[in-house]
This record gives structure tokens, sequence and C-alpha cells, in this order.
């Protein structure tokens, strides 16, 4: 079997003339985890600049209201950059720019993780180009232009559905054309090793901070830890510190979009199969032929068509419980929380706010549940009102 | 059971001093009826081996081209089961050419999810003598190399030019022939080429007799010489895609003067 494997799933499904750099990747990348100064200058840059550790806020009226388990919300939207998404970034930039790599490259779908990438290339003076589906341009607009402010160039990509996935293909792609001066820097706990190790390990900054947090304030450890999950890379950080705490639930929360029974979702755990796609083996929706199938959700950052291979595996060994959440549980949610707590959250994290919405009152108020709130949502108030059919003028 | 006569990779490069030139197209583009004609068409005009890509939705190793004639195919109906029948037709309809070695390119995920057993036992069958998955490196060739020796299909290994010190790790082990990838990025014609091959195909001829064959960028007479020179053959395809695409469903007669002066360049190397 080969590296980076979680069970069975994980790999290196990837073009031969991308193996010399992951098996470089992965070496600097142990080099550096284990490098006393690297460390301290992340620990700086995520302090400093991102604004770590992020708050574990006690959502009192929720709690009240939802009448059981004490509910915790991680305010990870809260990080400069407006979501965890920086946390990996940091990282690999900075492991880029070690490796004496002179230009970063990533995919968007929403364009969380594009703004965050050019953000970091800013930061550290590197050159910087984005690969975003072209459907995913025109719905996101501002983001676009945020990320051409903070000097990155956006690529528009025109191939297949014009989506997340496609802009991961040309990244690849991208890739395999400039490998010696550009890292690419994934956005998920997804691709080939050792992405899917990396980027959790970076991520993991979200539980070992929640752990602490909620020891301190609850004395004991959550009943549950709840995040939404598309690639997976929140929900792996809010889980990874919590795996070896047995009688903590981790849930992940799949964006079902119209319903698991229609052809109109993005919930993988709950309506794909086994495949090689990404670099990776794992869960993907995909037809009986296995060509990946067009995928749907009101959240662009859940609109994937798989999973983590992590997650496959924790899914497989029954260690974290995936759960779909529909648009319209999610919407909800997402006006609930503004109402309630007054909060706006990102679409995505929405999800995981609609299942504890729903499980919550199972829990007994000696019980608390941390919700991962993976990012903020400015960039969904538009989005929302047309779903809601308001007509803004924006 | 005695091996099909058809079923020889080894046959394409076994004349001494005889160079091969390799063809590609895209199963299903723009019909199954079309790539029934379009392989005897090439095969009619001297290629020594056909390889016909069973279509992808996300061929990361491809470019444009070869992208859009995925998606054409796939808009169309195309399957594995649909690129298996039309290797049946070729076989069956008899004549000259019914005989031609062939080859499968596709991606990973078509072929695990048909199951290797299965995909290979097909390609035994039919006489699909060699099968060529891009995103399926030295690493991971444990995935269906059981099933394709099982079935005596090489399961073609692929060097790249950033291959550099793995390249003798994967030659030694390499079956049928060696794809040798010309150039950096995707598939897709090239003005130039600009890769060391002469010490890429030296490096691998010091640990391996099987052959080795130039593909990516590759499009004009000049270029597929000069890549016939420095090894035992030529892999075109996006030039003969791009054909498909121009003229469509009356491309027999452009790919078959194509692929005639291709070839003729290649035999002069």
């Amino acid at each position: 079997m080969s590296k980076g494997r979680y069970g069975i799933h994980g790999g290196q499904y990837v073009p031969e003339t991308l193996m010399h750099e992951l098996n470089h990747l992965e070496e600097c990348y142990e080099f550096y985890r284990n490098d006393p100064e690297f460390q301290q200058e992340l620990r700086r840059l995520l302090h400093e600049y991102a604004g770590r550790p992020s708050l574990l806020y006690y959502a009192e009226k929720m709690t009240r209201d939802l009448g059981g388990a004490r509910i915790y919300l991680k305010r990870e939207d809260l990080n400069h950059t407006g979501s965890h998404k920086i946390n990996n970034v940091l990282g690999q930039a900075l492991l880029a720019k070690k490796m004496g790599k002179t230009r970063i490259i990533a995919e968007t779908g929403a364009g969380q993780h594009g703004v965050a990438t050019a953000t970091a290339a800013a930061l550290l003076d590197m050159e910087c180009e984005i690969y975003m589906g072209e459907e995913d341009t025109v719905r996101q607009a501002l983001n676009v232009y945020r990320m051409e402010l903070l000097g990155a160039r956006v690529h528009p990509v025109t191939s297949g559905t014009r989506t997340l996935k496609d802009a991961v293909n040309a990244c690849m792609r991208e890739w395999t054309n400039r490998v010696d001066d550009t890292l690419y820097v994934l956005g998920s706990v997804m691709g080939p090793h050792p992405f899917p190790m990396m980027v959790r390990d970076f991520q993991s900054v979200i539980s070992r901070e929640a752990r602490r947090q909620i020891l301190e304030r609850e004395g004991k450890l959550p009943a549950a830890v709840v995040a939404c999950v598309g690639g997976g890379s929140n929900s792996m950080g809010m889980f990874y510190n919590f795996i070896a705490d047995k009688d903590v639930e981790l849930i992940g929360c799949e964006a079902a979009g119209k319903g698991v029974d229609t052809a109109l979702t993005a919930a993988t755990i709950a309506t794909g199969s086994p495949g090689i796609f990404h670099g990776m083996k794992s869960y993907f929706c995909q037809d009986e032929y296995g060509q990946i199938a067009p995928v749907y959700s009101i959240s662009a950052g859940l609109d994937y068509p798989g999973i983590g291979p992590e997650h496959a595996h924790l899914h497989d060994t029954g260690r974290a419980r995936y759960v779909p959440v529909t648009d319209d549980e999610a919407v909800d949610a997402f006006a609930y929380l503004a109402r309630m707590e007054g909060i706006i959250c990102a679409v995505e994290s929405a999800h995981a706010v609609a299942y504890v919405r729903k499980t919550a009152g199972n829990y007994s108020p000696d019980q608390s549940i941390i919700i991962c709130l993976s990012g903020r949502g400015d960039k969904d108030v538009a989005a929302i009102a047309r779903y809601r059919g308001v007509d803004l003028h924006e | 059971m005695s091996r099909p006569e058809y079923n020889q990779i080894s046959s394409v490069f076994q004349t001494p001093n005889h160079k091969a030139f390799i063809a590609f197209l895209t199963a299903g583009d723009p019909t199954p009826d079309c790539t029934v004609q379009y392989i005897a068409e090439i095969a009619r005009a001297g290629a020594d081996l056909i390889e016909i890509g069973i279509p992808f939705s996300d061929p990361i190793a491809e470019g444009v081209v070869i992208q859009d004639a995925s998606m054409r195919a796939l808009q169309r109906g195309m399957t594995t089961d649909g690129a298996f029948e039309i290797v049946r037709r070729v076989r069956e309809q008899g004549g000259d050419h019914a005989g031609i070695p062939l080859a499968f390119m596709t991606y990973a995920n078509p072929v695990f999810h048909y199951g290797c057993d299965r995909f290979f036992a097909g390609c035994e069958e039919l006489g699909v003598g060699a099968v060529i998955v891009p995103d399926l490196p030295y690493e991971e060739k444990q995935e269906m190399e059981g099933a394709a020796k099982a079935h005596h299909v090489a399961l073609v290994s692929m060097i790249a030019p950033t291959s550099r010190e793995r390249i003798q790790m994967i030659a030694r082990e390499a079956e049928g022939f060696i794809y040798v990838v010309s150039s950096l990025g995707v598939t897709g014609v090239r003005s130039e080429i600009g890769t060391d091959l002469k010490s890429m195909v030296e490096s691998i001829r010091q640990v391996t007799d099987v052959p080795c064959a130039i593909g990516f960028g590759i499009s004009t007479p000049g270029q597929a010489r000069q890549m016939a020179q420095l090894s035992d053959g030529a892999i075109v395809g996006s030039a003969i895609v791009k054909i498909i695409a121009r003229d469509g469903e009356q491309a027999g007669p452009a790919i078959h003067a194509y692929v005639k002066e291709m070839k003729e360049a290649v035999a002069r190397a």
C-alpha cells in the first residue's frame, strides 16, 4: 500500500509528472513540522496576524431556546479573512516560502480559500494565481475583486461544470505545467498525500484550542462536536484532537442541497460510493461508470463531489457520523443564528447549526456541544436574500 | 486457452529498427460509428498501435483538445461498456486491419468503478493489449497490476521530465511499452519540445529492453521523426482529435492523410 493511507482511503493517484514534487513536499513538510523555528513563526502569524486563538463562545440564548445541551460556538468566523481557511493557508504559504517557491496557486469555490491564499501571498510577498469556476466568478464577483486587490490573478475556469471540482482540475493541470517554482496550496483535507495530512495538521489548531477552552469552561469534555463537511477541512480540524476521546461524538454535516433523494445534492457519504479522484481514494458522487456527478448545494464551499480520505475512514470505522442537512434547513439556521445570537455565519457553517437545532434537545443540560462556526456570512447575504425571495439592489 | 493473434503489444515493436507510430482517439467522439470507422482508417493509413480513450468527466492529464473530445463523447452517452463495444465491432467487422494492436487510455476511476478484474478480462477477451492510466503512478499501480497480469494485459508505465531519480525504478518494472512524457503539463500540441529526452531514454535503456514511445505535444511530421529517432516510436493524440473536432463525421479522409504522412515521417527516423 502506498503512502498517506487512512484505512483503504487516501494515496497518491496523480500523473507521474507530480510524483517527484509530492515526495519533495512530503520531505520538506516532515522537516519543518519538527522545526521549532518554523512552528514558532507559524504560531506568531496565527496569533498576531490571523487573530488566534479564536473564541469559544457560550451561546446562552440558543442554549435556553433549544432546551438541552449547553451550546458553544468555536468562532473561526472571527479569524482574519473571515474563515478557518487562513489556518491552513498560512501554514502552506510559509512552507512554500521555506521551500524556496516564489509562486502559489489555489482553487476556490465561493472564494474563501482564494481570498485567504491571496492574503498570505501578499503578506509573504509571493506571486499568486487563483483558479475559480467561471460560474463561481459570476456568483462571487466581489470575492474576485477582493483577490485582485490583494494582488492575485484570478483565472475563470471554463471546463466541465465550471465550478469547484473543475477549479481543482485546472490547478492540478497548471501545477504539472509549472512545478519547480510553484506550490499548489490545496484548500481542504483532500487531494494526494501529503495534502490531507498537512491540511489536517494545520487545521487541527481548531480542536487543540477548543479542547483546552471547553475544559476550562465546563471542566469536562463536550458530548459532541459538530461541523459542516465539504472536502472537510474545518470539520477535520474540529474533530482531530477529540478523536482519541471516545465519548465525544464527532458529527459532520453534509450539504444535502434539495435533499439526498434528489439529484440536486452534494452529500457524498449519504449518496456517494468509493472511487479514485483528485489524487485520492475516498467516497465520491458518481454515476454507474465512475463519471463524477455534478453536485449542488446553496453553499458553494460544500458544493464538492467528494470528501477527504480521513473522513471516509472515520465514517468506515464509525468513529464519526455524517448527516445530511438541506438548503432549507441551512437557510433557516442562518437566519436563526442571526436573530438569536446576533451572528451572521457562513451558509456552510449554518449546516452545522441546523443539525444542532434539531438535536440539542436530546442532550441533558449538564452536557455540552461545540459547533465549529467555520466562517462569517457576509459573502452569503445576497444569496440568502435571493433564496428567500427578497430583491436586493447591491 | 491460446492467446488470440491480435493480443500482442510486443509485435508493435519487434521488428528491428522499426519505429512505431501510435495514434490516439477518443471513443464515441463524435459517435461510436465514427470511432469504429476512424480506427479502420488509422490502421489502413499505417499506424502500428491505436490508443482508444475511454472518456472521463475530469481528465486532469489532458489539455483542452482531449478534454473537449471527452465531454462531447460523454454528452452523447459514451460509457466503458460502449468503448468495449467499439472494440468488439472493430474486431468483428473483419478486413485486413481487424487485428490491429489496440490499447485503452483512461483514468483510474472508470476502471476502479467498473471493477479491475472485469475491466482487464474485457481487454483480454477483445485483444486490448495495453492500458494506460495517467493518474496511476508507480506507487499506486498495485491497485490494478494484479488484474492486468492475470489477464495478460500490459499496464503501461509513464515516465515524465520530472521523474529524475524515479526513472530506473519505474522502468525496471515496466511492461508492454514505456510511455515517455515529452514535456511538463498536459496533453496538447506544442511548437517546441525542450526536454532532454535523449538522456531520459538512455537512462531507461540501462535497466530495461521494454520499448519506449514518446508522447505529449507531437503534431508535425518533423517532431514525430525526431521523437522516433530518440526512441522506439511516437504517440500522437491531440492533433488527430483536433481533426475529428473540425471535421466531425466526415473526418475519415483527413485522418487518413494525416496518419499516412506521420507514419512515413516516423518510418524515415
